[in-house]
């Protein structure tokens, strides 16, 4: 008996047809899919993304070089120079982040004691040159002036888990 | 006289194939079209992890084991994590414990949709992967929204993980593990009956347990061999212990076994999420000792103490005792072990990586000899290997 059913089945092709009804529900859910540059996906505060260099409200850029992400970062590729400016106070003359090199893995940000890098939410910053990925301090700063809003409101949120 | 014999045909499969799963270049000698020799060369993904780790920091050499398996990356940072913690003798609160094991949990499952979907595109079931794939996008954003990527996460840390999970999100993964069990079910309506599933995989690639024993199997592979051997039970580590889970077992050691395997496998795991997410404890997510675990930033900004911490472990790191150890841990496709040396500075002095993949890619010749050529891509879908970890 049990053979004749498994023959029964066989010849029927019963599994095929239950796939094809299943893949036939599916047609009739709604897509999963984004209509990518007009829609994009859910980017939590956490996201570590394209860096930036931040300033205070008064416009003073905030890092106050001191290293840390130079000493962190895993992939070497942050570069910082620095000199005392005419007014005494202690300013980078220098911040390169070679975009190349980076592997995000956010550790500079974890470092800075001054919330002055940040990895932001903006996730397309690709270039048709190499040489474009050499960020240096002008790029990271318009970085931060740009993208300012999003990047105060995402450290605010995650505040009080860091 | 010429030699009459003819040549057996040399072909190389990959490492641009699709089917080779990476970056594989298999050496097949045919006879027709049976195999008589395959011989995988590897090391095309080579990028030195082993050694660049001696150039590093504990802390920054941390983010190298993401890009290991890097379809199960939080489940190698585990390994690594442990290593450290035993060899410093620090205690993780319960509640990084819990999330943890939370998370190896979900790598377990992104690793095992992908392996089981690619799997049925390389024998020709096409929709399981495009199925597949929005279910691994709901689990890369539990990645992203705990960590900060989807991916590269560098979330577990020595002392713990990270940042605590944020609100809602616990929830969240509550309802999708609810979901989720369905979407297995329509998955499985697709392979498991199907004749034409069915007959590109089972008695192919056999590994009796002998056989898997001597090859060094572990994971997933060596039990459907029929063996229940689980890292996860036979030598637990944080809080798998507390966790009631089964280890499924095949029968046969074929192609077919090892999905079936997988397939469970990804229903055990959701019922420990759900047991993770129920018992979840608060507290704490690091070790307070902070000479290994930087201060929280309110700390850091106000206290001149935590401040030194945080320059120290951002610059320096931590020194870790001299000494070794090996601790291993069960990533989905088997035995993840870190061989760590420890001279006493802040850098680690040897740090071998076991990594499962290694010896699946070490028997292909032994399971695809006498198979067809379109057996071994069922039987290479079906082993798990991923090129992250195989070349290091």
């Amino acid at each position: 008996m049990s053979s004749l059913v498994a023959a029964a089945r066989s010849f029927l092709l019963l599994e095929i047809i239950k796939g094809l009804g299943l893949t036939l529900k599916y047609l009739f859910k709604p897509k999963a899919t984004l209509n990518y540059p007009y829609e994009k996906g859910f980017i939590s505060p956490r996201f570590r993304g394209e860096h930036a260099l931040r300033r205070y409200p008064n416009g003073e850029e905030r890092c106050i070089t001191c290293k840390l992400c130079e000493a962190i970062c895993p992939a070497q590729a942050i570069t910082i120079e620095s000199e005392p400016r005419p007014d005494g106070s202690r300013r980078t003359t220098r911040y390169d982040i070679d975009m190349t090199k980076c592997i995000y893995c956010g550790f500079c940000q974890e470092a800075c004691p001054v919330d002055a890098i940040v990895e932001g939410p903006n996730f397309e910053f690709a270039t048709e040159t190499r040489e474009e990925l050499y960020y240096d301090k002008e790029k990271l700063l318009s970085n931060g002036d740009r993208w300012e809003t999003e990047i105060a409101r995402n450290l605010a949120a995650d505040a009080r888990y860091r | 006289m010429t030699d009459p014999t003819i040549k057996p045909l040399t072909m190389n499969f990959g490492p641009q194939h699709p089917a080779a799963h990476g970056v594989l270049r298999l050496v097949l000698e045919m006879d027709g079209e049976v195999i008589e020799r395959a011989d995988p060369h590897i090391g095309l993904l080579h990028r030195g992890t082993e050694k660049l780790i001696e150039h590093k920091t504990y802390l920054q050499a941390l983010p190298y084991f993401d890009r290991l398996d890097y379809v199960s990356p939080m489940n190698q940072e585990h390994a690594f994590a442990l290593a450290i913690e035993k060899m410093l003798q620090v205690e993780v609160p319960r509640r990084a414990q819990f999330i943890r094991v939370l998370y190896c949990e979900i790598g377990r499952i992104l690793n095992h949709l992908l392996n089981l979907t690619t799997f049925a595109i390389d024998v020709g079931a096409m929709t399981p992967l495009l199925w597949g794939f929005e279910e691994r996008e709901h689990l890369m954003e539990f990645y992203e929204r705990a960590s900060g990527a989807r991916l590269h996460a560098a979330y577990f840390r020595p002392g713990g993980v990270h940042q605590d999970l944020p609100d809602g999100l616990l929830a969240d993964i509550d309802a999708w593990a609810d979901r989720f069990p369905a979407f297995i079910n329509d998955m499985e309506g697709l392979l498991t009956e199907n004749r034409i599933f069915k007959q590109r995989t089972v008695d192919i690639g056999v590994v009796t347990l002998d056989e898997a024993l001597d090859l060094g199997f572990t994971g997933p592979c060596i039990r459907a061999s029929g063996l229940p051997w689980d890292l996860r039970k036979t030598q637990p580590y944080d809080v798998y212990d507390e966790l009631e889970f089964d280890i499924p077992t095949g029968k046969t050691g074929d192609c077919y076994a090892r999905y079936l395997v997988r397939v469970e496998e990804m229903r055990q795991s959701i019922k420990i999420i759900r047991q993770c997410i129920e018992m979840m404890p608060s507290g704490p997510v690091m070790a307070e000792d902070h000479k290994i675990t930087p201060p929280r930033r309110d700390d850091m900004k106000t206290s001149m103490e935590a401040l030194i911490h945080h320059f120290k472990l951002y610059t320096e790191g931590f020194h870790v005792p001299a000494g070794s150890t090996y601790t291993a841990v069960e990533a989905p496709k088997g035995e993840f072990g870190v061989f760590l040396v420890a001279d006493g500075s802040n850098k680690p002095y040897r740090c071998k990586l076991r990594a499962p993949g290694f010896y699946f890619m070490a028997s292909m010749d032994q399971l695809s000899r006498g198979h067809m050529l379109a057996d071994s891509v069922a039987i290479l879908g079906s082993l798990d290997v991923v090129f992250g970890e195989i070349d290091r």
